[in-house]
């Protein structure tokens, strides 16, 4: 127990200072970087609790694919810092407003559960069939009990990716491009003439 | 291995265990890289490296000793922090990865229950040191050369997940130590031929798959003909280019690390891990040392043959251009790969049915 203790207020600890270290970064780039090590941090929280499916493909998705197309579009992004701060004192109260309606809500939701939550009845949470695995007992859930909302976000992400597609995708005029079905079907006879040259000739077109 | 009882005395043991295979690892890949130019100078009918020790035997020591006492250079503009963070980011995941993987039986650091994701959340984390070490240079080509590697390793672990969910579909579990036990026996047994003879038909699928995967495992690792972030001819060295001594050391190391473990996770998702192919009920009366020493080394000779093959790819196949290199991982390998875990994932139900 010691260990788990010193691995999760290690954890914790880094999560945090990396939370606030995405918001106080001057420089972008180093912002996403914290972002990532937050999420990573993150993802060491859930194993700790034993949701070691969840804590994979935290990594497996958010920091293997999103956080890398973020830091992509960052670090292409030519940002003027100076300008980007000049706005600040505007945003500011939208800003608090925000923060202080989420500080609420979370307030609120701790509240609750130290209230009413597992901890105050004294019992440890359970997994609904102890003796599964978190994959199958998430998958028994996700494909049953959830089958509609699952293949509805499915659509979702389905409608989502065509939009992009369709709003990037053109066929410019006038662009060469390698076609390799033609490519392979040239034989010699398609690709080259042969012709016989007569002394003092030359080839006429 | 029975549990200790003091979390300290675990933590210590712990602790060796990962040391004895960083080491083990570490030996293993100054001989491997020694033969990854020894097999390229093969093929172009060279001697390649023969001066150092006895058939060139100790050229990756010297080499190392080299890097060592170079003097270490960074760029004037570089974020130093990032810059001197990527390669030990590389090196470091490379190594992770080994955390999960079952050398023999009873022969594994940490046996837990999603250590195939686990192994596939190690390589698409890769990406940031190479991107990281890009950026921080401060200099053109290193950071055109990581954006291509970050668009290059992003598209082909589609195809690499696609594969390995054919597998735990095949087998039913994520857990790679049980996914080699599934394998044992005789080599039908192995996933690439179905797992089983009653499953024989799958073969079909698992072949193609098992290709899949070793083609998408060289461009994963930026093995050429895949190795468009650092082709010479067009970025210098790509995102390497500002690197020297030490770190540049630690690039190449973690590069040949992770080659080295995407050959071992061939061998255990497809040809059945530590299994020889035949049953080995003869051993039964060994130690158990020895039995699991013995399947070590049919272990370590499947990942020496895979680095073989990615090597004899090295030799043989010239580079790919960078939007065939694209259209090869969006447009054959993601819709075959989907086919492919169709295919398994409707045997296995109709299987019950049917069957």
């Amino acid at each position: 127990m010691a260990l788990q203790a010193i691995a999760f207020y290690l954890m914790a600890t880094v999560t945090i200072l990396a939370g606030l270290a995405v918001v106080f970064a001057r420089n972008p780039v180093h912002s996403v970087l914290f972002l990532i090590t937050a999420f990573f941090s993150a993802a060491g929280l859930f194993v700790l609790i034993g949701a070691e499916f969840l804590a994979m493909l935290l990594i497996v998705v958010y920091v293997g694919a999103v956080a890398v197309l973020f830091l992509f579009v960052v670090m292409m992004l030519d940002v003027d810092f100076s300008q980007l701060r000049q706005g600040f004192a505007r945003y500011l109260p939208i800003g608090l407003l925000v923060a202080g309606i989420l500080t609420v809500e979370m307030v609120m939701i701790a509240i609750n559960v130290a209230v009413n939550g597992a901890a105050a009845k004294n019992a440890t949470p359970q997994a609904s069939l102890p003796d599964v695995s978190n994959t199958e007992t998430i998958g028994r859930v996700l494909y049953t009990d959830y089958v509609y909302v699952f293949q509805a976000a499915g659509l979702v992400l389905l409608v989502a990716m065509i939009g992009a597609i369709v709003l990037t995708l053109r066929h410019k005029p006038g662009i060469k491009r390698q076609s390799i079905p033609a490519q392979n079907a040239r034989t010699p006879k398609t690709g080259m003439t042969i012709v016989d040259i007569k002394p003092g000739e030359g080839i006429s077109e | 291995m029975t549990e200790p009882t003091s979390p300290w005395l675990w933590f210590g043991l712990a602790l060796g265990q990962i040391l004895l295979i960083v080491v083990f690892l570490l030996i293993s890949i100054a001989f491997l890289l020694l033969a990854d130019r020894k097999i390229w100078a093969g093929v172009q009918m060279r001697k390649g490296p023969n001066v150092v020790g006895p058939f060139g035997l100790l050229q990756s020591f010297a080499d190392l000793l080299k890097f060592i006492l170079k003097e270490l250079i960074i760029p004037a503009g570089a974020d130093k922090v990032v810059f001197l963070l990527a390669p030990i980011i590389t090196v470091t995941l490379a190594l992770a990865g080994w955390g999960v993987i079952p050398l023999a039986p009873g022969w594994v650091i940490s046996d837990i229950n999603v250590g195939v994701l686990y192994l596939l959340a190690m390589s698409s984390l890769g990406v940031y040191g190479i991107i990281m070490g890009g950026w921080a240079s401060n200099s053109k080509y290193p950071f055109l050369g990581s954006l291509r590697s970050a668009a290059q390793m992003v598209s082909y672990e589609v195809s690499i997940g696609f594969v390995i969910i054919t597998v735990i579909l095949l087998a039913g579990t994520m857990n790679l130590t049980e996914l080699v036990e599934k394998q044992s026996g005789w080599f039908w047994n192995w996933n690439v031929f179905g797992g089983g003879l009653a499953n024989l038909p799958v073969a079909l699928v698992m072949i193609p798959m098992m290709v899949i995967f070793y083609i998408s495992a060289l461009a994963e690792t930026n093995r050429p003909p895949f190795d468009l972030p650092e082709a010479e001819s067009e970025l210098v060295a790509g995102y390497q280019v500002e690197y020297s001594a030490a770190p540049y050391l630690l690039f190449m190391l973690g590069e040949y690390v992770s080659i080295v473990l995407m050959c071992a996770m061939i061998s255990i998702l497809f040809f059945g891990g530590w299994n020889p192919g035949f049953p080995t009920d003869f051993m039964a009366t060994w130690a158990p040392t020895l039995q699991s020493f013995v399947l070590l080394l049919v272990f370590s000779a499947k990942v020496v043959f895979w680095f073989f093959m990615f090597a004899m790819a090295k030799a043989i196949v010239p580079r790919y251009r960078y939007d065939q290199l694209m259209r090869l991982g969006w447009k054959v390998f993601l819709p075959t790969s989907l086919v492919g875990v169709f295919l398994v994932a409707g045997y296995k139900v109709f299987q019950k049915v049917y069957l």
